[in-house]
């Protein structure tokens, strides 16, 4: 018996043994390694899933590009059903509502972040932030609501032939904008340091001489960034746009009018049309072939406006 | 000529209440290095920055008594804020290059000031340069970024950007603060120069550097002023104790 206490009392030593260097082995270096896996994993990851969904993307859709003559695909004649797949009228329908949302959005957001981070008093501020949040959760569904029932007809009185125009797509996506651009560049004004606007205020600056020429340049990195999340909600965004813009998918004449008619998005024609098509047809591939167009869009925009911002800054020689 | 400056019977207190400054009273002559030390949270920072109203950026802040510059009280009605501040002006204790170059940095407040002549703007470009100890070793790259000087040639582009102004009043708030003594030694004998032309009000680094460039001092404890007098007064025979114990050392 004594043995055999002996025996699991040398057991339980030998055990912890084991586990102590054990601990130590986990502890030192391998734990580090471990972590720095999972994050470089988490990493890897992501641009392999990106990877993948732009492999999807070609695959379904690089054989409208192969089947249909580009004349005829970058035609003006979207009758699907006819077999005219000319997506003009899609990707001028998207760059209207597009740019239109971005001509009232930004200039609005940015005002509306400089006067909330530099002008109003700290109880507006206290009001009107958590509003301008409550406004970011608003489902962009319930917007498209309030374009129908409230914007479309004023657009109508307006003199619009219906009130369901690209101009009602663009002022519910730059509603849908603002929140995102007002409380990034808000934050980006935030992060300029106090030192400058007193630097500038010390040499004889107003208040709003010290914002245009030292807060906003200072911040100018920021702020594009925040614009470029407020687009790139609006450019990707479907529904509201899908219900307020009439979905009319030809163009009228490319005239000053042209907001105050229907037009269809690209982002509408494949929500409202991916639903019919037989999968493997040429309609379900070009569908995906407008996918690709809005994906290659959208990089570019982001290319163009990220080498903006870095030029800048390698001008300024490193500081913003 | 009256003083320069007339500090009465002034009290600040901020918006949560503590009290910054209590019945501060004292009077600036023209033409010297004016010295404002003591230990930290003396009221040092709060009483210059209520020389050019930077105080009116802190919100819910009181100021009673009066600050008279040229013998009008500066709080009065209608005073003109902008004006002042380039009447008098002020440099920090971080160095703040505005963004962009060095010139840039010297014309943003003549150009702000309404001054667009390209002469004129270069002359002062290079005077105030000058003034501040630093054209030489800029004038050769007036287009670089601001950025890209050293921690002290960085300040003393601050003090030649309010110098560019023509104020009457220099405010230097720790100027020194993060250079080293080799830089601190620079800008400490471009003060000597200013004198001659500018009223200078600074808070100093240490005891030290108070007493190598004080004309006047006023020693500051707990918001209120302990004692003023001249720099031989007060680093050489104080009259009050706690003068006595600051400057050589046995507190703060």
């Amino acid at each position: 018996m004594a043995n055999l206490n002996d025996f699991a009392k040398a057991r339980t030593a030998q055990i912890a043994l084991r586990v102590r260097p054990m601990g130590v082995w986990l502890r030192r270096g391998r734990l580090e390694t471990l972590i720095e896996l999972l994050i470089r994993l988490s990493g890897v990851s992501t641009i392999v899933i990106v990877g993948l969904i732009f492999l999807f993307l070609l695959r379904e859709g690089l054989p409208a590009f192969l089947d249909i003559p580009l004349r005829q695909l970058f035609g003006s004649r979207w009758y699907p059903i006819e077999g005219f797949y000319g997506i003009w009228p899609l990707l001028v329908g998207s760059l209207v509502v597009t740019a239109g949302a971005i001509v009232i959005a930004v200039p609005l957001g940015l005002t509306t972040a400089v006067y909330l981070g530099e002008i109003a008093p700290v109880w507006q501020r206290e009001i009107l932030k958590p509003l301008i949040e409550v406004l970011a959760g608003i489902p962009s569904i319930v917007l498209g609501f309030l374009g129908w029932v409230a914007l479309a007809p004023i657009i109508q009185s307006l003199g619009a032939p219906t009130g369901l125009t690209a101009l009602t797509g663009s002022l519910i996506l730059a509603y849908m904008a603002l929140p995102t651009i007002i409380s990034i560049s808000e934050d980006a004004l935030y992060a300029v340091p106090k030192e400058y606007r007193d630097g500038a205020l010390a040499i004889g600056a107003t208040q709003w001489q010290t914002i245009w020429r030292v807060v906003l340049p200072a911040a100018r990195s920021g702020l594009a960034m925040a614009v470029m999340l407020g687009i790139g909600r609006a450019i990707g965004e479907t529904m509201a746009v899908m219900m307020v813009t009439g979905n009319a998918a030809f163009i009228p004449d490319l005239g000053l009018d042209l907001p105050l008619h229907p037009v269809r998005t690209m982002t509408a024609t494949i929500a409202a049309e991916m639903g019919e098509v037989a999968q493997g047809s040429l309609h379900y591939n070009v569908l995906f072939g407008i996918g690709i167009v809005l994906f290659v869009v959208t990089f570019a925009i982001n290319l163009v406006a990220g080498r903006l911002v870095g030029s800048v800054v390698r001008r300024r020689g490193g500081q913003l | 000529m009256g003083p320069k400056i007339v500090v009465k019977n002034v009290y600040f207190t901020y918006g949560d209440g503590t009290e910054a400054l209590h019945n501060v009273s004292m009077e600036i002559a023209s033409y010297q290095i004016f010295v404002l030390f003591g230990p930290a949270r003396a009221g040092k920072t709060t009483l210059l920055r209520l020389f050019n109203r930077l105080s009116d950026l802190i919100e819910n802040a009181t100021v009673q008594g009066q600050i008279l510059f040229n013998g009008r009280d500066i709080f009065e009605r209608g005073t003109d804020v902008i004006d002042l501040r380039r009447r008098i002006g002020m440099v920090f204790a971080i160095p703040t290059p505005l963004p962009g170059s060095i010139r840039d940095n010297i014309t943003y407040g003549l150009r702000m000031a309404g001054i667009r002549n390209r002469d004129e703007l270069e002359s002062r470009v290079e005077r105030s340069l000058t003034q501040a100890a630093l054209w030489n070793e800029v004038k050769d790259r007036l287009d670089k970024p601001a950025s890209a000087l050293s921690g002290g040639q960085k300040q003393r582009l601050c003090i030649a950007r309010s110098l560019a102004l023509e104020p009457e009043v220099l405010i230097l708030d720790n100027p020194t603060s993060g250079l080293d003594p080799l830089s601190t030694a620079m800008v400490e004998e471009s003060l000597h120069e200013l004198k001659q032309r500018y009223t200078i009000i600074m808070v100093p680094h240490s005891v030290q550097q108070a007493a190598r460039v004080a004309t006047t001092a006023a020693f500051m404890l707990d918001g209120e002023i302990i004692e003023v007098g001249s720099a031989d007064q007060i680093f050489g025979q104080p009259q009050v104790k706690q003068t006595e114990d600051y400057v050589t050392g046995r507190f703060g």
